[in-house]
């Protein structure tokens, strides 16, 4: 009760639609090309390895890391690069991208071989080498997670696999498909970071991966926690009280009270990785939406053009209104179908004009559903408020740079106003120090 | 490109409730009020709460049209504005009282301080207020139950609190007694609600905290507690006029705040007053101070140190 006063924080009762978690992911064939994008990661973006006309195998470097915080990326086909050329991303941003044409016989790179992992160095070293950055959705390179200034401090380990967002069920796959992966890749970062406990966090809308996961935990001091359906679930600091009860502070990171959280897709990928040695060049996908002929999990060849990856599941019934990398709630809009696969999607979801509709702006009613859904406990009426007043004094006491963006504010105003979106604006106005 | 792709900010979804669908379910909330106050005062009522209905529509359409602002009818917030006056008024109440009563509300009340989202009273409290100050013998004319069991006429049974006994528990539940349209039957208003609060319309926190102080303070003051709630506009302040959006707290935090004063200040003119009016005036001053409880009563955010948030605040 003095917690509800406090903090209410029901989160939002979305929609599941997940009509694809039992699907079996299918593998895609090649596409007739892929588009490796530079910049498919938080950090520095990659600079291309390769040169028009190169040949590369399935594995080899194209893209090297640009820092500290980036990542390598890697061709998922052999063939000839066809050229080195610039994309618009999602977001407006301008990126180098390297184009290959496959040849077909997806000759794997002959330097590809199991990391040699003896030590927590090694591991790091070995993370980095296989270009991993958090799949989950964020794109952050997970050997930099992995590398904490206080590790001593590190005790356990959370493993999302919360999937909160409407329509995707690729983590619900990998944690049915992968459960053994998942299981090696725990180990190895709890041995290599020295961390006693994990916590691997799922939604109850997923019992079978919780009973396949339960099933298939053999060691000590792991455990699976059952999370309520209640959106967002999965957003890093939310779940980590779920599975902690520990609040990260703010500024601050999940290290600064002890916690890696990783997604299972990640966590799964690095048990792969210590196997095979194989670079992070394919990911699984749902494929949905209303006018999605056949709705499918895709293992799909990074880089793929959308277009192809719809074509593959027999294609749109309808004109398209909007398509989305990722879920409803956080997605990006898709501003034309040539756009790559990126390392950090988990769904492309097509829709049609009709779902596209955006519902009429009224007058807010001051119903304080806004405030009282918040994970992090935010006003956004206030926040938006103060933003179209230019209050950036008020703006910080409000907290609005807190904000994660999880859009549960704008999906349960009964008078429809874009809150999550004005709130973006006013962090940009936080920082401008005024400016809009 | 032919055939060009939405692009919008996320999210891309939103919930399936509306502002409409929220003041249908209230007016939903309230037919059963209305149903019992026909069956108690005969077809006046239902009259009346037509007349103020359309007068509250009529009134938001034409100031909407005369000033450019875009009309907002399709929400239905008129329709539960109206509702509510009707219920504050005596079935007796010559019906051009009820028009002005509509203006009140409507055109300035709500819509001279900017329309939906921006009154900063509660619109049919204020009118009820302004028709008993300016109509202050017809207001009181509480009218008897058409059916005529009951023997209070002119005074409602807490005007008359003091006659140990003058009506019984049964009958303040099932309002088959003197007053205003919509306060006599507890039990409709109960039932509409509970709806509320299972519909998630409204939170349970300020119709419990309002009661319960009023339970509280009537035992302090040596009163009935049961016919304390019981009687008067309680019921109907409680659950409907009280947890109106616009003019109550946003947290829960400031709801139950909101709920304690209302009741005190409610007590307190019951106990010492003379007016029949404590509910309304009581929703009405907690009205007022709803910025500030507001601005003092924020959630604590998720990892911002109490101490911190203390300091930045001014």
């Amino acid at each position: 009760m003095s917690k509800f006063l406090k903090r209410s924080a029901q989160g939002a009762g979305v929609p599941h639609e997940k009509r694809t978690s039992n699907l079996e992911t299918v593998v895609m064939p090649l596409p007739s090309k892929i588009v490796l994008s530079m910049a498919q990661h938080i950090g520095a973006p990659a600079a291309p390895a390769v040169a028009k006309g190169d040949q590369v195998y399935v594995g080899t470097v194209v893209g090297k890391a640009g820092g500290f915080v980036s990542s390598d990326i890697h061709s998922g086909v052999s063939g000839i690069v066809d050229s080195i050329t610039t994309i618009t991303a999602p977001n407006g941003a301008v990126q180098t991208a390297v184009v290959i044409i496959p040849d077909g016989e997806q000759k794997v790179d002959p330097a590809i071989a199991p990391p040699e992992v003896t030590d927590l160095k090694s591991f790091q070293d070995a993370v980095r080498a296989s270009g991993l950055v958090g799949l989950g959705g964020a794109g952050f390179p997970t050997a930099v997670k992995l590398a904490p200034k206080n590790l001593d401090e590190i005790d356990t380990l959370v493993i999302n696999g919360a999937e909160c967002e409407p329509f995707i069920t690729s983590d619900n796959r990998c944690l049915i498909e992968d459960t053994h992966f998942i299981l090696s890749g725990i180990k190895a970062v709890m041995k290599h970071l020295n961390i006693a406990k994990c916590v691997i966090g799922i939604e109850g809308n997923k019992p079978q991966a919780i009973a396949k996961m339960k099933d298939a935990i053999d060691i000590p001091g792991v455990e699976v926690k059952t999370l309520p359906c209640r959106y967002p679930q999965g957003a890093e600091k939310v779940l980590i009280e779920n599975c902690t009860g520990r609040e990260v502070p703010f500024p601050g990171l999940p290290s600064d009270v002890g916690v890696i959280v990783m997604n299972v897709t990640s966590v799964a990928f690095v048990g792969k990785y210590l196997e095979t040695g194989m670079p992070l060049v394919t990911k699984r996908l749902t494929v949905d939406g209303d006018i999605v002929k056949d709705p499918k999990n895709v293992e799909v060849i990074i880089g793929t053009p959308i277009q192809e990856l719809l074509d593959f599941c027999g294609g749109l019934t309808d004109e398209p209104g909007k398509v989305l990398y990722g879920g409803p709630m956080m997605g990006n809009c898709v501003a034309d179908l040539s756009q790559p696969i990126l390392k950090n999607n988990n769904a492309v979801l097509a829709f049609s004009k009709k779902w596209a509709h955006i519902p009429k702006e009224t007058n807010c009613i001051h119903c304080g559903r806004c405030t009282n859904a918040c994970p992090l406990g935010l006003s956004a009426k206030e926040i938006v408020q103060a933003y179209h007043d230019g209050n950036v004094e008020l703006l910080k006491e409000l907290n609005a740079d807190l904000c994660m963006s999880c859009g549960t504010c704008s999906f349960v105003c009964p008078a429809k106003r874009p809150l999550a979106p004005s709130i973006a604006l006013a962090k940009i106005m936080m920082k401008n120090g005024g400016k809009k | 490109m032919a055939n060009k792709l939405i692009v919008t900010a996320a999210p891309h979804i939103t919930s399936a409730d509306s502002t409409q669908k929220i003041m249908q379910r209230v007016c939903l909330a309230l037919v059963p009020t209305l149903i019992a106050s026909i069956i108690i005062f005969g077809i006046n009522a239902l009259i009346l709460t037509v007349v103020t209905v359309a007068a509250c529509v009529l009134f938001e359409y034409g100031y909407c049209k005369m000033v450019g602002r875009e009309v907002p009818i399709g929400d239905f917030s008129a329709v539960v504005t109206g509702m509510l006056l009707a219920f504050n008024l005596p079935a007796t109440l010559p019906w051009w009282m009820a028009v002005v009563g509509a203006f009140i509300a409507i055109v300035i009340v709500k819509q001279l301080f900017g329309g939906m989202g921006y009154n900063f009273a509660n619109p049919a409290i204020v009118a009820r207020i302004a028709l008993a100050v300016g109509f202050a013998s017809r207001m009181a004319n509480y009218p008897k139950p058409v059916n005529g069991i009951d023997a209070l006429a002119s005074a409602t049974p807490l005007a008359v609190a003091d006659q140990v006994g003058s009506a019984g528990y049964l009958t303040l539940l099932l309002g088959n007694h003197g007053g205003v349209l919509g306060e006599t039957c507890a039990i409709t208003i109960l039932i509409g609600g509970l709806y509320l609060i299972a519909t998630k319309v409204i939170s349970p926190m300020i119709p419990v905290t309002y009661l319960a102080t009023v339970a509280v303070l009537s035992v302090c003051f040596g009163m009935d507690p049961i016919y304390q709630l019981l009687s008067g506009g309680l019921m109907l302040g409680a659950f409907f006029m009280a947890t109106d959006y616009v003019t109550s707290p946003t947290t829960e935090k400031g709801k139950l705040i909101f709920g304690i004063g209302l009741g005190l200040i409610t007590m307190m003119i019951r106990h010492f007053g003379t007016m029949n009016e404590g509910v309304s005036f009581a929703i009405l001053l907690m009205n007022l101070l709803v910025p500030y409880i507001d601005v003092l009563t924020r959630q604590d955010k998720l990892g911002i140190a109490k101490a911190k948030k203390g300091g930045a605040a001014k």
